[in-house]
């Protein structure tokens, strides 16, 4: 099971530390980490996906709660919610290759954010697997891969309607 | 008018405000601004140790005895690093201690300078919470939370990482020490839900074979008295983990003793065939439950703890009730005895007729395989490690506090010695630290200065901390060391002579040992060294007697080599499956 655990703690030294410490400490894993300061910088709101049980998961968000500097944690994934990445990928953009990449960053309404005479850098926003898919779709070719970097934000989330995350 | 002090000098202050009685140290660079500041009060007493392990672990016995936070002061780098493993054991074992270190001054943080290491870093994983002090301002704001975290909710260590440029004499600053604490991303709970306290209270009226199993929380939340109350108006037994012993008097009836993988019969046999397990500031240990999926099938659980990450972490409970052990117990008790007003004016039979055959089989588990057969001294006969425990029972009244070291020694004091009382028996349960059981007993003699405190060891855990002797002698504390000495580590030797083919790998230095009384007389202690069992009595009488009560006494006892812990839970099996000697087992293996 997929879990998108959103966490807000104090925006101190040492602080994001823990939270890293404790996953490796108990032998859970991370697949993706974003963390930033919140309008109020004090605080920090940090994103993080996991995977588990259910018995694993609420063990873990348990063990993140029970961090001193962490003010509340939440999975995200158990009501409504939005998710979002950013991925920005540099590929091998001649010949026919050029117009490819164009036309499938469109499709999925991905932006050029940079232009030389044989690359493009393409940025996408979406759910994680919508960047998988359009990764797979360009870069579907074996040894012959035009892919040449990327980079992913990892996932940010927010409850969907009435549902936050405060102090 | 505020006082202006320097952070050296507001750190020793807020100690003093906190109410600190002593510190457990050693000097060293990065912390000689702090050790002037001490130098220049009286009202806390620093007691220098000889290794900054040994700190930790007399801190760690002051605290387990007394309830208070032990305090500690080391230096950067490997002060540092040595006091590691006693945080660890506080850590494991939920001990309060605020651990002060040194750093190097602020401006060679991460340059690699002398004696620099990144303790917040290095003891992360190991301590409830840790501060570094970034501003002197900060140090008594750091001071008062680090208290106040290491006290509340499920207690633990705290390190306060300080560099040496902040508690610097030359600047001061305005002293004021903050009355009370308020962090937002930390409120532990202390009351429990009271319906969750109603559902289990009906559950314990309900039961046919309800068994109270009981953790060092209701230690720690200081709650013996509820329990008893709640123990006794119940009528059901009290099976005890290693650190709840003496939280319900081990020589009472309803005792069982201790469960687990080194647990009496009758308390193993009443977890497995119980229909309900009424857990009490317990963990559920995997050196309790044996495998956790075969773990007291028939019964339902109620799980009480301050920890909420306690709670289903690794068997599914029933019930959940988060709170203080003493809140909570008092509830149930209070609740149960209006239920069963309410109950008894329908019907007549109470709850301890209703337990009447519960307790006909647990009698009968008792009678066949219980711990209190006694053991007879024989001439010429090697000594029974079990027989020096009893001997010492016998000797002290049960009334001592013990500490211990860790292996076969550790397991026949918990089993032997009956512990009426808690905050008495004083070991390394959960980290299992070898070297503890001197420090610790020297921490407690420090915040007991008149009582009667042994330290159960064996020659293998002793020579771990065995430097600490000379601060025994500078402090005057009279420790009765009973040395169970098998010339072996003997739990390894156990687990090799059942595991390995009895193939003893680095296990054995009987060649080599020192002459303990001769080592203990250089250090200016007194010693007796026992090897016929008929000498015992007399030597341990001699260690306790009025001629000692001001020496440290080193009781070497010549015990039986070969002589194994039992009973011994059955790896992978159920609780009920245990091998009860050398020759008898009883359930299966897996």
């Amino acid at each position: 099971m997929r879990a998108i655990l959103a966490v807000l703690l104090e925006n101190e030294a040492g602080a994001l530390s823990r939270v890293v410490g404790l996953f490796a400490q108990r032998n859970y894993n991370i697949e993706t980490l974003t963390v930033a300061p919140t309008e109020d910088l004090t605080l920090s709101r940090l994103t993080l996906t996991t995977t588990g049980d259910q018995d694993r998961i609420t063990q873990i968000i348990k063990q993140l709660d029970k961090l001193i500097e962490v003010i509340s944690v939440t999975n995200l994934c158990s009501a409504d919610h939005v998710e979002r990445e950013l991925l920005l990928v540099k590929v091998r953009a001649v010949d026919e290759a050029r117009q490819e990449v164009k036309r499938s960053a469109d499709v999925f309404r991905g932006q050029i954010v940079d232009v030389t005479s044989d690359t493009y850098t393409v940025q996408l926003i979406g759910p994680s697997n919508k960047l998988d898919a359009f990764i797979s779709t360009i870069g579907d070719n074996g040894a012959d891969s035009i892919i040449l970097e990327v980079v992913r934000s990892g996932v940010s989330g927010i409850g969907r309607g009435n549902h936050t995350l405060s102090v | 008018m505020t006082e202006m002090l320097s952070g050296g000098d507001m750190l020793i202050r807020s100690l003093q405000d906190e109410g600190v009685e002593y510190i457990f140290g050693y000097p060293g660079g990065s912390a000689l601004h702090i050790y002037d500041a001490i130098f220049r009060q009286q009202k806390i007493e620093h007691i220098l140790v000889r290794h900054e392990q040994a700190a930790t672990h007399m801190a760690d016995g002051y605290a387990r005895s007394t309830g208070q936070p032990g305090v500690v002061l080391v230096t950067s780098g490997p002060g540092a690093t040595n006091a590691i493993t006693g945080i660890a054991t506080a850590y494991m074992d939920s001990i309060p201690m605020v651990v002060i270190a040194g750093q190097v001054p602020r401006d060679l943080i991460g340059t690699d300078a002398f004696q620099e290491t990144d303790m917040v870093g290095i003891s992360r994983p190991v301590v409830k919470h840790s501060f570094m002090v970034r501003d002197a301002s900060e140090i008594p704001g750091i001071v008062k939370k680090a208290f106040h975290i290491a006290t509340t909710g499920r207690p633990g260590p705290v390190v306060i990482d300080v560099p040496k440029d902040t508690t610097d004499p030359a600047e001061t600053f305005a002293y004021d020490y903050p009355d009370s604490v308020n962090l937002r991303s930390y409120r532990p709970a202390y009351e429990g839900d009271m319906d969750q306290v109603k559902i289990a209270v009906a559950a314990i009226l309900a039961a046919n074979r309800p068994v109270f199993y009981v953790g060092g929380g209701v230690i720690q939340a200081d709650a013996k008295d509820s329990l008893r109350a709640l123990v006794r108006a119940v009528g059901a037994p009290v099976a005890s983990t290693l650190m709840g012993l003496g939280a319900y008097p081990g020589t009472d009836k309803l005792s069982l003793g201790m469960l687990g993988m080194h647990g009496t019969y009758e308390a193993n046999m009443a977890m497995d065939d119980a229909d309900l397990v009424i857990a009490l500031g317990a963990r559920f240990d995997d050196r309790v439950t044996n495998n956790p999926d075969k773990f007291s099938p028939k019964a339902k659980i109620i799980h009480m703890d301050i920890d909420p990450a306690s709670i289903d972490k690794i068997i599914d409970s029933h019930i959940a009730l988060v709170g203080d052990a003493q809140w909570v117990i008092e509830a149930i008790w209070a609740e149960y005895q209006s239920q069963v007003k309410a109950r008894s004016a329908q019907q007549s039979d109470g709850q301890a007729e209703h337990l009447a055959d519960w307790w006909q089989q647990l009698d009968g588990w008792r009678k066949d395989h219980g711990l209190n057969h006694a053991l007879k001294p024989e001439q010429g006969k090697a000594i029974l490690p079990q027989l020096a425990v009893q001997t010492l029972y016998r000797v002290t009244k049960g009334e001592a506090f013990v500490s211990s070291d860790v292996g076969q020694h550790q397991m026949f004091a918990a089993q032997y010695y009956h512990f009426d009382e808690p905050r008495r028996w004083i070991n390394s349960g959960g980290l299992g630290t070898m070297g503890f059981g001197l420090p610790a007993a020297m921490g407690v003699q420090m915040g007991s200065p008149d009582a009667v405190v042994a330290c159960v060891t064996g020659e293998g855990s002793f020579m771990m901390n065995m430097q600490e002797l000379s601060t025994c002698l500078q402090y005057g504390l009279p420790i009765k060391i009973i040395n169970l000495n098998n010339q072996a580590l003997g739990m390894v030797k156990q687990w090799q002579d059942m595991q390995y083919g009895g193939r003893h790998s680095q296990s054995s230095y009987s060649d080599s040992l020192p002459d303990f009384k001769t080592l203990v007389e250089a250090f200016g202690h007194v010693g007796v060294k026992v090897s016929d069992a008929t000498e015992l009595d007399a030597a341990m009488e001699w260690a306790f007697s009025e001629e000692n009560k001001n020496r440290l006494v080193f009781v070497d006892v010549w015990v039986d080599p070969h002589e194994h812990v039992y009973p011994m839970a059955i790896k992978g099996g159920r609780m009920r499956d245990m091998i009860l000697s050398k020759t008898q087992t009883v359930g299966s293996p897996s």
